[in-house]
């Protein structure tokens, strides 16, 4: 044994090659990841960039505003960008009360018993429902069973099922992201479960539960299977700019089935068109979960726990 | 203090009280007094049961699943357990402060009247409450340090203020009983001393149930001392009884165990 002061001051705290290699290793695995990380964000731009190139020549105000001309190979989009507006709006109407009421019961006050856990087993399982399999539902529960008939209620209803298990499965994660201490805190100066939720439990959540229903936004409004044979089509008369031009117990253009028809179903369809569609939907889509994004994190900042 | 007198006023009494989580048995047929107006300190080893009794007392035990209790309960005379009692009126008459701090992520004030403006829908006006939030945060000696700052969160006081806070948040709710789990583990020691000056404070005004494994913070508290080993109720008795004095062969080792 060694004094330690023989020790060469020189030799302290110098890394060993055990520690080297697993140094070495460690610098392997950020590599990885971060090319991981990469090869999610680099299609994203290209497909990006892609469809901005290559729209760029037909974007402009009027194609925005404009109703389609000329077989859908002129003019703009505006029945379809309002048509989805009304399908989103629609299907939150629906689906969002009732999937943060089922979030708020199944977390906070459902025993857990089999009844529960069959539920909870089907809201996981619906989410994973295809959404082709949403249709066909769709048309046999609202369009044929409720005589709605192809209409934009019985293509938003159908949405609404389909964006429902999104909603309570955020609205279950917001709240249990809650801490128990501070209902323990609420329940012991006699509040009850419900005003417990309410005071406490719900403003501390909501960011989570707003994300996930922002999240059933867009992924309603990207859909194109769910819609397109219960409520769908392909061209209507529409006033330019008209901010309401739909009766929901008729049929209305989508952006995501009205570029569907355009990129298949339309002959001489100038390109540039088709692309800014696609752009439109995109950016539509995108917009909503960025605001979803920055309302997570400026609750996250807000609150201290 | 006779028995007849016990009942009462707010004293609580276990009667051959056990509880299960679900095969586990964790209290096994405790029964005993705990005198009115006085601390009693709760003592034994990590696991042994105290924060279970504890929670016996203002039912929270219930809240999670597969609990089952047995026996009675008597706080002031009357089985919190009987059919006919409100989680609601118990709970406020029988508060509760919890190992870890817990402020609600509100402000100061908002933390002390958030129980009162549970209960009574009607509106307090702005006197009654700034007088209320002043004689809570007094009585936990806390109104001096936050007195400018009764609008900032809660949550954003130190660790020991929080704590007081805590307490004083059951105040204005009157209650009879405070129960305690460990109130000082997650402080330091300056903390600690903080919140054993508040105790004494308190004492003679509430019936006091403090969980400690601080064998010093109990004897420096505590009137008298129950000493609990594996759901069992070991020894009741004075403070320096219990510790000086100890009768039961089992509390003794524990206590000079912690003392080496
Ligand atoms: N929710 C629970 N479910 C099952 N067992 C529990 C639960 N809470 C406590 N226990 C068990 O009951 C016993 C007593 O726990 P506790 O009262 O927390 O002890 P202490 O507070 O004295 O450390 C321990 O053995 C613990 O594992
Ligand atoms: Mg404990």
């Amino acid at each position: 044994m060694s004094d330690p002061a023989d020790i060469p001051a020189k030799a302290l705290f110098v890394a060993t090659p055990a520690v080297r290699r697993r140094l070495r290793s460690q610098r392997v695995a950020v590599v990885c990841l971060s090319l991981a990380s990469l090869a999610i964000f680099l299609p994203l731009a290209a497909v990006l960039i892609g469809l901005v190139k290559k729209a760029l020549p037909a974007l402009t105000w009027e194609f925005i505003v404009d109703v389609p001309r000329k077989g859908m190979t002129a003019g703009g989009i505006w029945p379809a960008l309002v048509g989805t507006l009304y399908f989103v709006t629609l299907s939150l109407l629906a689906a969002a009360p009732i999937g943060i009421l089922a979030g708020i019961y199944l977390n906070e006050f459902a025993r857990d018993n089999w009844l529960t856990r069959v539920i909870n087993l089907a809201v996981v399982n619906l989410s994973g429902v295809p959404s082709i399999v949403h249709a066909l539902f769709g048309v046999a529960a609202f369009v044929i069973m409720l005589r709605w008939g192809q209409s934009i209620r019985a293509a938003s209803a159908t949405l609404a099922v389909m964006v429902l298990p999104v909603i309570i499965v955020a609205t279950k994660e917001a709240l249990s992201a809650v801490p128990r201490s501070f209902r323990e805190a609420c329940w012991n100066v006699g509040a009850t479960r419900w005003q417990t939720i309410r005071t406490v439990v719900l403003p501390n959540s909501i960011g989570g539960i707003l994300t996930g229903v922002i999240l059933a936004v867009s992924r309603a409004a990207g859909e194109t299977a769910p819609i397109m044979v219960t409520g769908a089509i392909f061209y209507k008369v529409v006033a330019r700019g008209d901010l309401f031009p739909y009766s929901i117990n008729e049929q209305g253009m989508a952006l995501s089935y009205h570029l569907y028809q355009i990129s298949r179903n339309v002959p001489n369809m100038p390109e540039s068109m088709l692309y800014a569609t696609a752009l439109v939907l995109v950016v539509f889509v995108l917009a909503f979960n960025s605001v979803a994004t920055v309302l997570r994190v400026r609750l996250r900042r807000r609150k201290k726990w | 203090m006779t028995e007849a007198a016990d009942n009462s006023t707010f004293g609580i009494q276990c009667d051959d009280l056990s509880l299960w989580y679900g095969s586990f048995q964790a209290l096994y047929n405790v029964s005993t007094q705990i005198k009115p107006g006085i601390i009693s300190g709760l003592i034994g080893p990590s696991g042994c049961g105290k924060t279970t009794l504890l929670r016996c007392c203002n039912r929270m035990n219930e809240r999670l699943g597969n609990v089952r209790t047995q026996g009675r309960v008597l706080v002031g005379g009357k089985n919190i357990y009987d059919a006919d009692v409100s989680l609601i009126e118990l709970r406020k008459s029988v508060g509760m402060v919890f190992q870890r701090p817990n402020p609600l992520p509100l402000s100061i004030s908002a933390n002390i009247l958030f129980g009162l403006q549970l209960h009574d829908g009607r509106r307090l006006s702005r006197s009654q409450q700034a007088e209320i939030v002043e004689s809570a945060l007094t009585e936990v000696m806390l109104w001096d340090d936050v007195k400018d700052r009764l609008k900032m969160k809660a949550t954003g006081l130190q660790l020991e203020q929080q704590q007081k806070l805590c307490i004083a948040r059951l105040l204005p709710l009157k209650p009879a009983v405070l129960l305690m789990d460990e109130p000082c583990s997650a402080l330091d020691a300056e903390g600690t001393e903080a919140i054993e000056e508040l105790l004494t404070n308190l004492r003679g005004r509430y019936t006091i149930l403090i969980v400690t494994h601080n064998m010093g913070q109990a004897s420096r508290i505590s009137d008298e001392c129950l000493f609990m080993l594996n759901g069992l109720l070991v020894e009741h008795g004075p403070t320096s009884q219990v510790f000086l004095k100890p009768r039961d062969k089992r509390t003794e080792e524990y206590v000079e165990g912690r003392y080496g």
